[in-house]
């Protein structure tokens, strides 16, 4: 076994448009060793955000392995593939996506929900998420009352909650300025560096990216340096 | 419960529309919960007690009298033991809202016919003896809180006095109650009046009667004895139909049936509303949330829970409504329930209805919630994602 987390082979996907055929992903390769903070970078259409879904197990490949902490996800069907994310990986998008109605801490919560936990360990691990992202004062207040970049470490926390290996961030700065760009990627490298997550980010400013340890680039179904 | 969070947050996205949703399910379970007691209790088969007595009414309909002369050729034909006979007075006591049926009999039989019903003797003795007698049955004497000695003042309406006057004045004799379980027609719901005070005070229709009510000595010559009757009657001016009580009971019941079958009728229509309107809340509500669902299956939430989930929304909604709607025909029937029971017996809130409400929330939450459920189940999350 080597000692890479993620280890994408030989993977394509192809998606079937009328009688077209669009290949996405053309035969591509993939090694992220554990602890590594990735930028992933590329034009807009180019299947970033395909890879990433397949790396996170929301999809699965045309043809090829995704081997993700030693689960090859390519195998997994989507009842096993839901629960296997709900232990292994956490998500942040461009658009936070927290529930309106539900305050800072209940969004935290709905990872652990999954879980056995009591409703006092679950407390606790909230509690421990909203401290990593500074915003335990914030707890009860619902998305509507916070700051585009309050909202996004909602969302941080959220995806940190169940003490995932790995954190799957697609545009995660792409709708706020640059004062707080940087302190959410400041936030990531904490996580990658202190709690020695392993981080992929997609990434269309070449700014944020220079915060990752690498930078690679995906274009025509390849990733390059 | 630890999905209830989640359950109330789907419900308060749209409070308004929560609210008004739940408020018309809870709509239609009043009606359905009053209407089905209603319907109950004119479709319920009617125990009738004995087929030993006929009635005898004219050929034409219930409601066309008959002379008073036939009583003594009905009494002579063999097989006879007694005959009865009765009279619709109608009438007003006090108030229009106080109904109950009264009837003027001859007194001296009347009993012996009816057996069912519990007098004592010195009472019965009483009616005979007592032109302007009347008895009235426990629930109404209970009802008026009559006591034997009383007047009882009648606002006639059909019956009108010979001097012009529409105010009788009966003296209550007797306070009679019924077998317990005997499901003789009218029950203690009812009044008798002695029918000579009437037959010689009412300005028309002296020397007929409503209908005869004939105790047989032996059921087995129901038939022979009927024929009879209506062979004697046949070809004069008041011919008769001649039947048993039972028959004659379930002829009126079957065109109150009728009534029974109107309501339920009324109540398809309305849960075919109500499922139109849940199904198309519970679908935009859906729909709204896909962004949502699309997060719950990302995080690791499975298809089948976000199926329950939803299912178990629509459920809320419904029975919620139910509860509260069944809750409210209970009430409304707390106070309609007398003045019901003056019309037709036995109608009270049903508690089969509330094992029936149950089945159609139940029904109506699967129907209106798992269209959607299924739809939010099917999502894929990689396109619901994908759509911002
Ligand atoms: N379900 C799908 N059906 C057809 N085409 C798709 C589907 N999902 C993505 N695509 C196409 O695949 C390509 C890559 O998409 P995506 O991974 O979202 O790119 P990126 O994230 O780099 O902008 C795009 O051209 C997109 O239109
Ligand atoms: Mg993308």
């Amino acid at each position: 076994m080597s000692d890479s987390l993620v280890s994408v082979n030989a993977v394509n996907k192809i998606y079937q448009r009328g009688g077209e055929k669009l290949v996405v992903l053309d035969d591509l390769n993939l090694e992220v060793p554990k602890g590594d903070f990735l930028a992933l970078m590329g034009p807009s259409g180019s299947g970033k955000t395909t890879l990433l879904n397949l790396i996170g197990g929301l999809d699965t490949p045309t043809s090829g392995s995704v081997e993700v902490d030693n689960a090859r996800l390519d195998t997994l069907n989507s009842r096993a593939l839901s629960r296997w994310r709900a232990s292994h990986v956490g998500f942040i998008f461009q658009f936070y996506n927290l529930l309106p109605v539900l305050t800072a801490f209940r969004n935290v919560e709905l990872p652990l929900l999954l879980t056995k936990l009591s409703s006092s360990q679950r407390k606790e691990h909230v509690e421990t998420a909203l401290n990593i992202v500074s915003l335990v004062d914030r707890a009860s207040h619902k998305p509507n009352e916070l700051s585009g970049g309050q909202q996004q470490r909602v969302a941080i926390a959220r995806a940190l909650v169940s003490d995932p290996d790995i954190l799957i961030c697609d545009e995660p700065t792409g709708d706020l300025d640059r004062e707080t760009s940087t302190e959410i990627l400041n936030l990531l490298q904490v996580l990658n560096r202190d709690h020695g997550k392993t981080i992929l980010m997609v990434t269309h400013d070449p700014m944020a990216a220079e915060f990752a340890k690498r930078i690679l680039h995906l274009d025509k179904g390849k990733l390059s340096n | 419960m630890k999905y209830w969070m989640l359950i109330s947050a789907a419900l308060k996205r749209k409070q308004t529309r929560t609210v008004l949703t739940i408020c018309s399910i809870t709509v239609a379970f009043v009606l359905f919960g009053t209407l089905r007691s209603i319907a109950v209790a004119f479709t319920e088969d009617v125990d009738f007690s004995g087929d030993d007595r006929l009635v005898v009414m004219s050929k034409l309909s219930f409601i066309e009298p008959l002379p008073m002369a036939y009583h003594q050729r009905i009494q002579s034909v063999e097989g006879v033991d007694l005959v009865a006979h009765r009279e619709w007075f109608g009438g007003t006591y006090i108030d229009v809202n106080n109904f109950f049926p009264k009837w003027p009999v001859n007194a001296e039989v009347w009993f012996d016919v009816y057996p069912e019903f519990i007098i004592s003797e010195q009472e019965k003795r009483d009616f005979v003896n007592t032109r302007t007698g009347m008895v009235a049955g426990k629930a109404i004497a209970e009802k008026y809180n009559w006591k034997v000695g009383d007047k009882i003042p009648i606002m006639g309406d059909i019956w009108v006095k010979e001097d012009g006057s529409i105010l009788w004045e009966f003296d209550l004799v007797g306070i009679f109650s019924q077998e317990e379980g005997s499901g003789v027609y009218g029950g203690d719901q009812q009044a008798f009046i002695n029918h000579s005070y009437f037959e010689e005070s009412r300005m028309w229709g002296k020397g007929t009667v409503g209908n005869y009510v004939v105790k047989v000595k032996n059921k087995e010559d129901n038939e022979r004895i009927a024929k009879e009757i209506d062979k004697m009657f046949a070809n004069s001016s008041d011919e008769t139909k001649t039947s048993t009580e039972a028959a004659f009971s379930k002829m009126f019941a079957e065109q109150v049936g009728d009534i029974g079958l109107i309501m339920n009728s009324i109540l398809a229509a309305v849960f075919f509303t109500m499922l139109l309107v849940t199904g198309n809340t519970m679908s935009q509500a859906v729909r709204e949330r896909t962004p949502e669902l699309a997060v719950f299956k990302t995080i690791g939430y499975s298809d089948s829970k976000i199926l329950c989930l939803v299912l178990v929304e629509a459920m809320f909604m419904c029975f919620l409504g139910m509860a509260i709607g069944i809750a409210i025909s209970f009430i409304v029937f707390l106070f309609l329930e007398d003045d019901l029971a003056a019309f037709i017996e036995g109608i009270s809130f049903q508690p089969s209805v509330i094992l029936w409400a149950f089945a159609t929330a139940l029904v109506m939450a699967l129907i209106a919630g798992l269209p959607p459920a299924l739809g939010a189940m099917r999502l894929k999350v990689v396109d619901a994602l994908r759509k911002d």
